[in-house]
């Protein structure tokens, strides 16, 4: 176990011994550990990394340090600056895991139920990786998520990249149980006002955050953008099953041309995807 | 030491009037290792250590159903730091044993009947090797198709030489051909709740020089596990010695047999002490769970709503082993009506074998099942009468002197009418209009997605009883030993502490009968007399009844020679607060001066009145006690996502006495809680018998949030004659009746059946507005 205090030397660290683990919170590598499912050779501790366990601001955005934990983003100063995130991570777990659990984590996993990420796909959110000798580069999270391109060895997420775009935000999650739980559906819903954009990704049901694109196109038209970003309730409703359609399509008819349902608990699923992204956007417009 | 000291009396000046030390039964007498136990300083098995020690795992079966053409152990035997493999060949004794029924390999030998049914296990010196080693092992299988659906289970090929039908009870009472005006039909499905003990199965077996084995083991029920044991080892069942260790939760038969015959067999074997602690995921695998049933219910009644007739066909799946689903299907026939007058009424009873993971006793069995399956056929009729459904269950309710469908009178209290109208009585929780919006709790949870518009409320009610002891001519006896010297007051009984309090309740009777404030419960092993298990109440009753007599046997051999020699009876001789004064104020003495040095020892037994298996037609006294309970639930269902919270149990229950009244409150939330799961989350999922998900992210236990508000309205202490001071059971009703409940408030909330627990979010919801 090394515990590096530079982003640098943790990447030197991990060039070092390749076969050793980078941890930041533990919450889901120490369970497996635990668990007696993985056995590292060697672990590189990221929890003294100053650098990365707060933000800063460049030109428009927010740059995150990977280390910030879900508590932190959680507390009202970040919540002002970007609410969507601060409600993912108040929803990430109970409290013992947002305390330790960090951003970087959160990506790293890339765990479908990840409440972070539909929140960075809507924002858009490009990560800066650090590598060997100083290097850094910059990927959209969208393509390390679905595997368009992957850390390679040595490399760390060092920051994340998120817009500030001075507009309501919203993260709803839907859980089946009063108490912390994973989500079995999440939507999340930014407003861009510059661009007059509406942008939203729907979490846990695919094993990446899902963009319904052609449906944010269509209800930003419908938005009376100069007038209190007021919409008529029937177009709110009208989202919601456009999100819903476009991620958790229609069966395609059979070859005799017989259309199949899907079963009831995709159905239900549906529903609920429908329900959160119709809500998450009433609520952003409110 | 000396800080400590000082630090206490710091704290005693500090507080303006010390509080006396609660003492007696009827008081709140804290449990002597709440303290470590908070602190997590008391040691539970997993703690263990031996000089020495090997580490043991354990290889069970991926595949529900398969033929084993061979076991190839030589790799793992050759792994460096493996001391000894063990297989279905190296048990000594008989192969089979079994709870309630021995039917169950003790290492598969020919075919496997569960997913996680223990093959072979290893000892070595680290866990890690073990476990690797116990994965060396190669076994080579002939898949064969599950039986996952007990409904297929009767025409299936037989899955073991006993058949696949454990038990059928065909109840007959009354007249087959009374029909009511009106009918009301429903199939309902309950899931498989785990007990999920809070601490995973662990052991150590510690060989003996004279070749026998001591066993220290997490076990509810001693003896019993000790038996089964040397029957296993083929040894006499004094070379065998089961010590308690600190029971870390147990609602249910909490050990495994899979893991504690190895333990043992690997230490006879190495000459060496073998420990394991079992991963969360061999817990679920391992041990027993919950009946998942499948229930389908008639109810014929007439125009007033009076109950007419009950029809009804419940069918348990066992498992692939028997276990005690003949007991669970006993308490599920005979209960099939609930607290209700039924003048007729036919109950078919199946529990059958299934390649599913194996059911066995957790507490409220079999009676948990119909009463979430008889109250929602109680909402049904309500809708159907248009009645109110608090009034229709008045009108049914049952009450001392009233037979059971088995033929047995009610003798003891039974106040089930006044229970459920002190729950309809209580005032409904306030809607949360007056408080911000934002710190409503709605259903999701906080920053859950919930939304006020779309949330409505339902009240729902709940009755539910279970039976005490155990049933059926079982012999429900405990012994218990009270020995006084130098004024401190020791119990030695077998009755294992398992959360429900018994060692409280010890001291708070030897206080009581001897007035002697300090009382030290001693540790459980098996050279001490048979208790039994501990479940269904038996140590509050059959125990505490022991040691109640143990310490009257005490209280006369130290009262007798004083009596003698002022000439009166020990009657008239009092103790309080250690002092010994008698009815005229004459004789005041204490009771380290009427000991005078002796020690005095007495041991008794309790031995409630006998009871008489089930005959062919589920007729017979079966039961020795019974205890009800009312429930009235709240719930909140956001019924768009179908996620419901419940808000407030109200419940109200027939206790017989209070002894504990913190302990009782405790036992009582913890209940409904279990309850809470039963009705929301809590489901062990199997894929054609396959466990889903075996770890505690999967598997959802309700947590503070679930949780709802718990309003104890009344608790009437009618006291039960037969019972030693007249107290009964607690701990299962509640458990039994809050799903019931919270399905009937669901369905107030929704108006959808609700006919399958726990309740899936698809279930809850209102489509087409």
């Amino acid at each position: 176990m090394t515990l590096p205090t530079t982003l640098d030397e943790a990447v030197a660290a991990l060039t070092a011994m390749p076969a050793a683990v980078p941890v930041a919170g533990g919450t889901d590598l120490m369970a497996a550990v635990n668990s007696g499912q993985l056995r590292p050779a060697a672990l590189v501790g990221l929890g003294r990394i100053s650098e990365i366990r707060g933000w800063q601001y460049q030109d428009g955005h927010a740059l995150l340090g990977a280390g910030l934990t879900h508590a932190r983003m959680g507390r009202p100063d970040f919540a002002a600056l970007i609410p969507a995130l601060a409600a993912a991570a108040r929803a990430a777990g109970p409290p013992q895991i947002r305390n330790a659990g960090t951003l970087g984590g959160n990506i790293a996993s890339a765990s479908p139920t990840g409440d972070a990420l539909p929140v960075l796909a809507a924002l858009e959110a490009t990560l800066i990786i650090a590598g060997p000798g100083g290097a850094r580069r910059e990927i959209p999270v969208s393509h390390l998520l679905a595997g368009m391109e992957m850390l390679r060895a040595g490399e760390l997420i060092g920051y994340v990249r998120v817009p500030l775009l001075h507009a309501p935000q919203v993260f709803l999650k839907a859980t089946g149980r009063t108490g912390p739980g994973r989500a079995m559906a999440s939507v999340a819903v930014v407003l861009d006002p510059a661009r007059r954009g509406v942008r939203c990704a729907v979490g846990a049901i695919a094993p990446m955050p899902l963009r319904p694109l052609e449906a944010e196109h269509w209800v930003a038209q419908l938005i009376d953008w100069d007038n209190n970003r007021t919409i008529v309730p029937e177009a709110l409703h009208a989202f919601g099953e456009y999100v819903a359609a476009a991620c958790i399509p229609d069966p395609a008819p059979a070859e005799d041309g017989s259309v199949q349902q899907h079963p009831p608990a995709v159905l239900h699923l549906r529903r609920t995807v429908a329900a959160l992204a119709r809500r998450a956007l009433g609520r952003a417009l409110s | 030491m000396s800080n400590e000291a000082a630090t206490a009396t710091t704290a005693a000046e500090a507080a303006p009037a010390p509080e006396p030390i609660p003492h007696g039964l009827g008081a709140s007498l804290p449990a002597a290792d709440a303290g470590a136990k908070t602190e997590g300083t008391f040691p539970y098995a997993a703690d263990l250590w031996a000089e020495g020690l090997l580490w043991a795992a354990v290889l069970r079966s991926p595949h529900p159903h398969a033929r084993i053409t061979s076991i190839d152990t030589s790799h793992a035997r050759e792994m460096p730091g493996v001391r000894a493999v063990v297989t279905h060949e190296d048990v000594p004794g008989n192969p089979v044993c079994g709870r309630g029924k021995a039917d169950r390999p003790v290492f598969a030998s020919e075919v496997v009947r569960h997913h996680g049914e223990p093959i072979a296990a290893v000892a070595a010196d680290h866990p890690d090797t073990a476990r690797l080693a116990a994965a060396a092992v190669i076994v080579e299988y002939e898949v064969l198709d599950p039986v996952t659906d007990p409904e297929q289970a009767f025409e299936a090929q037989p899955l073991h030489p006993d058949g696949n039908l454990i038990r059928h009870i065909p109840l007959r009472h009354g007249d087959p051909d009374a029909v009511g005006e009106i009918v009301v039909e429903g199939l309902y499905r309950i899931g498989r709740q785990d007990p999920a003990p809070i601490g995973a199965e662990a052991g150590l077996a510690v060989p003996r020089p004279d070749g026998g084995v001591e066993l220290y083991l997490a076990s509810t029920d001693p003896h019993t596990d000790r038996d089964r044991a040397a029957a296993c080892y083929g040894l006499e069942p004094e070379r065998v010695k089961v010590v308690v260790t600190g029971v870390p939760g147990a609602t249910a038969d909490r050990e495994d047999q899979g893991f504690q015959l190895p333990l043992g067999l690997l230490a006879l074997k190495t000459g060496c002490p073998v420990k394991l602690t079992a991963t969360r995921e061999e817990s679920f695998l391992g041990h027993t769970h919950r009946h998942p049933t499948l229930l389908r219910y008639r109810h014929h009644a007439d125009a007033e709503g009076r109950l007419v007739k009950v029809e009804a066909q419940i069918l348990l799946d066992a498992g692939a082993y028997a276990d005690t689903s003949s007991d669970a299907l006993a308490a599920a026939v005979a209960f099939a009506c609930g607290p209700y007058v039924v003048p007729n009424a036919f109950i078919e009873g199946w529990a059958v074998r299934t390649n599913n993971p194996p059911s066995g006793h957790v507490r409220g069995e079999g009676a948990m099942q119909v009463c979430a399956a008889y109250e929602a056929q109680m909402d049904k009729l309500a809708k159907k009468l248009g009645v109110d459904p608090a009034e229709l269950r008045l009108r049914n309710a049952m009450a001392t002197g009233d037979v059971l469908p088995t033929g047995q009178t009610v003798t003891c209290p039974a106040p089930v009418a006044e229970l459920l109208q002190a729950v309809r009585d209580y005032p409904l929780p306030p809607l949360p209009k007056d408080t911000p919006e934002d710190e409503w709790l709605l259903p999701g949870g906080p920053e859950g997605a919930g939304e006020p518009g779309a949330v409505r409320r339902g009240v729902g009610y709940g009755l539910g009883m279970v039976h005490m002891l155990g049933a059926e001519g079982a012999d429900e006896v405990s012994t218990a030993t009270v020995k006084v010297h130098d004024g401190v007051a020791t119990v030695l009984c077998a009755a294992v502490e398992t959360g429900q309090g018994f060692t409280t309740l010890a001291r708070q009777i030897v206080q009581e009968t001897l007035g002697i404030d300090e009382v030290h419960v001693a540790p459980v092993d098996t050279d001490q007399p048979p208790a039994g298990a501990g479940c269904r109440g038996r140590h509050t009753w059959v125990s505490g009844g022991a040691v109640e007599r143990a310490a009257k046997m005490v209280r006369t051999q130290l009262l007798q020679p004083l009596a003698h020699k002022f000439g009166m009876s020990t009657e008239l001789l009092q103790i309080t607060d250690g002092k010994i004064t008698s009815y005229d104020g004459v004789l005041s003495t204490t009771v380290t001066e009427a000991l005078d040095g002796k020690e005095l020892w007495a041991t008794a037994q309790c031995r409630p009145h006998p009871t008489e298996p089930l005959d062919e037609s589920g007729q017979g006294d079966a039961f020795v006690g019974m205890s009800f309970c009312a429930i009235r639930a709240v719930v909140d269902v956001d019924i768009e996502l179908g996620s419901v919270r419940v808000v407030e149990l109200a419940l109200a229950q027939d206790v017989g006495r209070v002894l504990n009244p913190a302990q009782l409150e405790a036992r009582l939330e913890a209940g409904v809680t279990q309850g809470v799961g039963v009705a929301l989350t809590e489901n062990l999922r199997s894929a054609r018998g396959v466990i889903r998900h075996p770890d505690l992210t999967g598997y959802a236990l309700p947590t503070a949030l679930d949780a709802p508000d718990i309003r104890i309205v009344k608790l009437v202490e009618e006291r039960d004659v037969v019972a030693p001071f007249g107290a009964k059971a607690v701990s299962a009703v509640p458990v039994v009746t809050s799903p019931a409940a919270i399905a009937s408030a669901v369905r107030a909330a929704t108006g959808r059946p609700v006919n399958r627990l726990p309740i899936r979010p698809q279930a809850a919801v209102v489509t087409g507005q």
